[in-house]
């Protein structure tokens, strides 16, 4: 590795200048930043479009069976006649809002950005340790994300089993139409999906590992570089599962191979599969299936954490207790998978070992959350977009969180599990959380990718409108299964035959959601408009615009392979210098060598 | 298609709009000497507000929700541990509950009241093993509560039922429900997938539920076998060419055949006739369950196809419905659907069964009906069910609906025996009420 760093150094002595051709800089790039920069406009599109399928469901739950121009202009005549969307599309839309959103937008887009373009600059080094891993990391997301947005144009439509896949239902194609060719194409999307993920996690591990610069301890690493690495790990340990739990079902589908498949008559038809066990599938998709909810937020409390503190003008409470509770939530999040199967059939006895797991990870959850709550305590609190997104996301974990409590509870799940309240649960602690997440990331490290300024102004639009639409969709939606409402139904009016009062109930409260979704939905075009804007048009920005410690502050605007002119910087403290008394200014940046007689924190 | 492109119209001169207004905005910041990265105080102090604002809306609108709904939202409880557990969910609630203000208060409070303030400095702290300490220590304490708590309840709920307990098969296939009572042995008759079939053109009697008694194996295999040999006589036949796509679907399907009655020879072998009674004396029902009040029901759930979730929500019970294995769960059910609509103060509710895991399009709609009686009705309609009415001069009113009765079909009685059929008058009407079949 010592020979790589060395390799990127020279290469940067050589050719500082050289000019790069337009393919080798925007496309085929191999610099980390440009790569940083390509996962978030993928994973923008990807976000867009799974909001907009979010949209288009919820319209169809608030006003079932009424037309609508809106659902028919994106649906056309096939799958919206009259502007009413048919059953088996709605079970797609919800299939592929579901993935998008959780592999694409907050595992790809998440990771794969924020690791690109801070690991190498917070801990100092010129490079990822491999520039053309890093790349084919992005071209396989990439590619992934084509199969995976053509399957939506697919004539027996896109997979339609649920973002979970189960089989049977997705084994066989005649159990419904989006088990042909729609499954085919979002199994092979997730298996290439799964070698970027894989790829670019074993880069980040090495970068980290191997490529800090000098002074920079393990235990002096800013804590965004903890949870990106923590993340990678749980990802190489986790997603090769998930590899396998797909191939499987690829040859159950393809091979005749009977892994999930047992005595089964579909549609008339008796198959003779026998012996193989849809509760293998639900194992070995949760093994990954647990550990990527943690995949998709640690990264997200890992900005939070440098967001918090920068803003404070306080260093982070309490620093190597938020390293231990990320090591604690990782260690914890591949021993607690069964808890999404208490209902399905498996040994309740099982189900009790699952339910003490799952709730300890409530500790270092609410360490994490009372540490961050006490950096705001006596803080000089300066809200920047990216620190209102923070806050509004330790609120979403905490909101969120509360609520696994009772779905970890396997007796509690018994009435909860599939209902709405699962769904409110974790698109609040998971969703919510890791959006605003990467919305302040966005925010905060705007200046260093494009060298510019978003609009502050927007920023706060943009912010406010998103909190009270977010709460203002979920909050009802917890009540709405409390009361019983399964999810993944196309329309509730099979509660007129038997249950008036929760029939009337739930239409109120999807009204209520639906017209929050959709404000919400608006409220992303602020964010829209002032991104693309400010790429291209916003103000210069200053080089250290937040007054952070961190190493990526003390590299130049202008974007450069290598990242410092000159030599590699040194680190002589902590990331979290700030406000410390005896010092001039409310920062120490982490090349500061220590005073005569300073202590390290 | 006009609205569309009017739409389109809108949407295009609205960002160009916005860009024009981002440029006057931009030189208005320019001639201010504005910069982006410094927040003035007072956007600071108005966020801060905002935040104050936001909590009270936050908590607001939780407690009116709780208020409008009904504190959890879900009706009473109708099963002996669907009361226990709601007692837990209360419990959980009010620790939740706390947990959610409390920490929520503190995270904007302290956001509003530490907003910047010319001159006064953060106070530098970066930790403290005592409160560090204290929140370890505590969430853990009030966690071992909520665990403990919570596995003794589900240890409860997922026990084994009672030997005397009324054991009851629910079949689920796309799109509906099937219930299999055990009859007078109180045990269920034995099946295997392969022993399904259909009636056809010359016999009525099907086997939808694959139950296994020597008849149904050996109908089983005479149906196989004819389907074997149409299909043989059909590849065979040098008259006729078939498309390729049906010539291949019909050599797939020969070769599961062949395979299948190999197994249903086998079967047959080892079959002993002796169990037979387990199976004929089973009576199965569609369209309504109907349950007891006040006696354990052991529910056995078998699919067909895909997984479903045999979902109860007044009885808070679930459990999914898996092919190629058998999953249980029990209940008491302790309040009658007359009582439950006395309670709610709706004459039309009823209990119901729902699937509650994806099985298809029409997933939404597959339901059954619950009607839970009194112990005297249930029994009454039990008797029914096994011994059928019939009027004075011995015609069935009311065929009897065991599976040996329903497969072979029931003769026209020849003898007339004295039925009492005032008896089961009371039954009649509530049944007829719920709309259901006897």
């Amino acid at each position: 590795m010592a020979a790589v760093a060395h390799e990127a150094h020279g290469h940067h002595d050589d050719h500082g200048h050289h000019e790069e051709s337009f393919v080798s800089k925007y496309i085929f790039s191999q610099d980390h930043k440009m790569i940083g920069k390509q996962f978030l406009m993928t994973a923008v599109f990807m976000g867009v479009v799974a909001m907009l399928l979010s949209v288009l469901f919820r319209i169809q739950l608030a006003w079932p069976g009424e037309g609508s121009d809106f659902v028919s202009f994106f649906l056309g005549d096939t799958w919206a006649p009259g502007g009413v969307m048919k059953e088996d599309m709605y079970l797609g839309l919800v299939t592929i809002h579901g993935t998008i959103m959780v592999f694409f937008l907050l595992t790809g887009g998440l990771s794969g950005t924020f690791s690109n373009i801070l690991i190498p600059l917070q801990i100092g080094a010129r490079d990822m340790a491999s520039g053309f891993l890093n790349m084919l990391s992005y071209w396989f997301f990439f590619l992934s994300s084509i199969i995976m947005l053509a399957s939506l144009f697919v004539e027996s439509g896109p997979a339609m089993a649920g973002w979970t896949v189960y089989p049977p239902l997705s084994a066989l194609p005649q159990a419904i139409s989006g088990s042909g060719m729609g499954q085919t194409l979002w199994l092979f999307s997730m298996a290439i999906f799964i070698a970027s993920s894989l790829i670019g996690s074993l880069n980040y591990i090495v970068t980290v590992l191997n490529l800090r610069t000098t002074g920079m301890s393990m235990t002096r690493l800013p804590l965004t570089i903890w949870a990106f690495f923590v993340t990678a790990i749980i990802g190489v340990l986790s997603f090769p599962v998930l590899l396998s739990c797909a191939l499987l079902l690829i040859m159950d589908r393809m091979a005749g191979t009977s892994f999930y498949l047992s005595d089964i008559i579909i549609n008339g038809e008796m198959l003779t599969n026998h012996g193989g066990s849809p509760l293998l599938f639900q194992h070995l998709f949760w093994f990954l299936g647990h550990p990527e909810v943690y995949i998709v937020l640690i990264p997200a409390l890992g900005l939070s954490s440098e967001i918090i503190a920068t803003n404070s003008r306080k260093p982070i409470f309490g620093y190597r207790a938020m390293i231990g509770s990320i090591l604690a939530i990782a260690f914890l999040s591949f021993i607690v998978w069964a808890h999404h199967m208490f209902v399905t059939g498996m040994n309740p006895f099982l189900g009790s070992v699952f339910v003490f797991t799952t709730l300890l990870i409530a500790i270092p959850s609410a360490v994490k959350v009372f540490n961050y709550i006490t950096t705001l305590w006596r803080g000089s609190i300066i809200f920047t977009p990216a620190m209102l997104f923070t806050i509004g996301l330790v609120s979403t974990f905490i909101s969120g969180g509360v609520t696994g409590i009772i779905l970890a509870d396997a007796a509690l799940d018994i009435t909860t599990h599939d209902t709405y309240f699962v769904v409110a649960h974790f698109h609040v602690v998971m969703g919510l959380s890791a959006v605003f997440g990467m919305f302040a990331g966005v925010y905060h490290w705007f200046p260093k990718m494009f060298g510019r300024m978003l609009n502050t102004r927007m920023g706060y639009a943009h912010f406010w409108v998103t909190i009270i639409g977010a709460y203002g969709v979920f909050f009802p939606m917890h009540f709405v299964g409390l009361a019983g409402a399964p999810r993944r139904y196309y329309d509730y009016s099979v509660y007129e035959q038997f249950d008036l009062d929760s029939y009337n109930m739930q239409m109120d409260l999807n009204i209520i959601i639906t017209v929050f979704a959709i404000l919400a939905a608006l409220g992303q075009l602020i964010f829209l408009f002032n991104f693309f804007y400010s790429i291209f048009r916003g103000p210069v920005a200053p080089q250290n615009p937040w007054r952070g410690t961190t190493l990526e502050w003390t590299t130049p605007v202008e974007h450069m392979h290598g990242n410092w002119p000159g030599e590699l910087p040194t680190v002589h403290r902590w990331p979290y210098d700030y406000s410390k008394p005896g010092a001039e200014e409310d920062f120490i940046p982490q090349t500061v060598p220590l005073a005569e007689g300073e202590e390290e924190h | 298609m006009v609205t569309k492109l009017v739409i389109l119209l809108v949407i295009v001169l609205g960002v160009v709009a916005i860009a024009q207004l981002m440029r006057v905005y931009e030189l208005s910041s320019k001639l201010r000497n504005k910069n982006e990265a410094e927040i003035s105080n007072r956007d600071n102090r108005f966020n801060a507000a905002m935040i104050l604002f936001f909590m009270i809306g936050l908590f607001g609108s939780l407690i009116w929700l709780m208020v409008t709904y009904g504190w959890t939202g879900r009706g009473p409880a109708a099963s002996v541990h669907g009361h226990n557990l709601d007692w837990l969910l209360n419990l959980n609630f009010i620790i939740i509950l706390a947990v959610f203000f409390l920490t929520n208060f503190l995270l904007f409070f302290f956001a509003f009241k530490y907003v910047r303030k010319p001159g006064v400095p953060a106070f530098y702290y970066p930790h403290n093993n005592k409160l560090e300490m204290l929140w370890t220590v505590v969430p853990a304490v009030v966690l071992a509560v909520i665990i403990i708590l919570g596995l003794k309840s589900w240890n409860d709920a997922t026990d084994e039922a009672a030997p005397e307990s009324i054991r009851v098969e629910l079949f689920s296939k796309q799109f509906d429900w099937t219930a299999r009572y055990s009859g007078a042995d109180n045990t269920l008759g034995k099946f295997d997938y392969k022993a399904t079939f259909d009636g056809n053109q010359w016999m009525t009697a099907n086997n939808e539920l694959a139950l296994i008694t020597t008849n149904t194996l050996d109908t089983s295999i005479f149906y196989m076998e004819q389907a074997i040999h149409d299909m043989e006589v059909l590849l065979n036949n040098t008259d006729t060419v078939l498309i390729p796509e049906v010539r291949e679907k019909t050599m797939t399907d020969l070769t599961r055949k062949e395979r299948l009655v190999r197994l249903l020879h086998q079967m047959r072998e080892r079959h002993d006739p002796a169990h037979d009674i387990l199976a004929w004396d089973d009576i199965i029902v569609k369209d309504t369950l109907y349950l007891c009040k006040g006696r354990e029901f052991e529910f056995n759930f078998r699919s067909k196809d895909v997984i479903h979730s045999a979902y109860f929500p007044n009885f808070r019970a679930q459990m999914n419905t898996v092919p190629g294995m058998t999953t249980r769960f029990k209940f008491i059910p302790d309040m009658t659907t007359e009582e439950m609509r006395a309670i709610k103060k709706d004459p039309n509710f009823d209990f119901v069964l729902l699937c509650n895991k994806i099985c298809g399009a029409a997933h939404y709609k597959m339901k059954m009906m619950i009607v839970v009686l009194e112990e005297d009705a249930y029994d009454e309609w039990m008797r029914i069910k096994v011994e059928g009415i019939k009027d004075e001069n011995g015609a069935w009113l009311k065929k009897p609906g065991t599976f040996r009765d329903t497969y072979f079909g029931v003769e026209d009685a020849v003898v007339v025996p004295e039925v009492m059929v005032s008896d089961s008058l009371n039954v009649d009407a509530a049944m007829v009420d719920n709309g259901a079949e006897l």
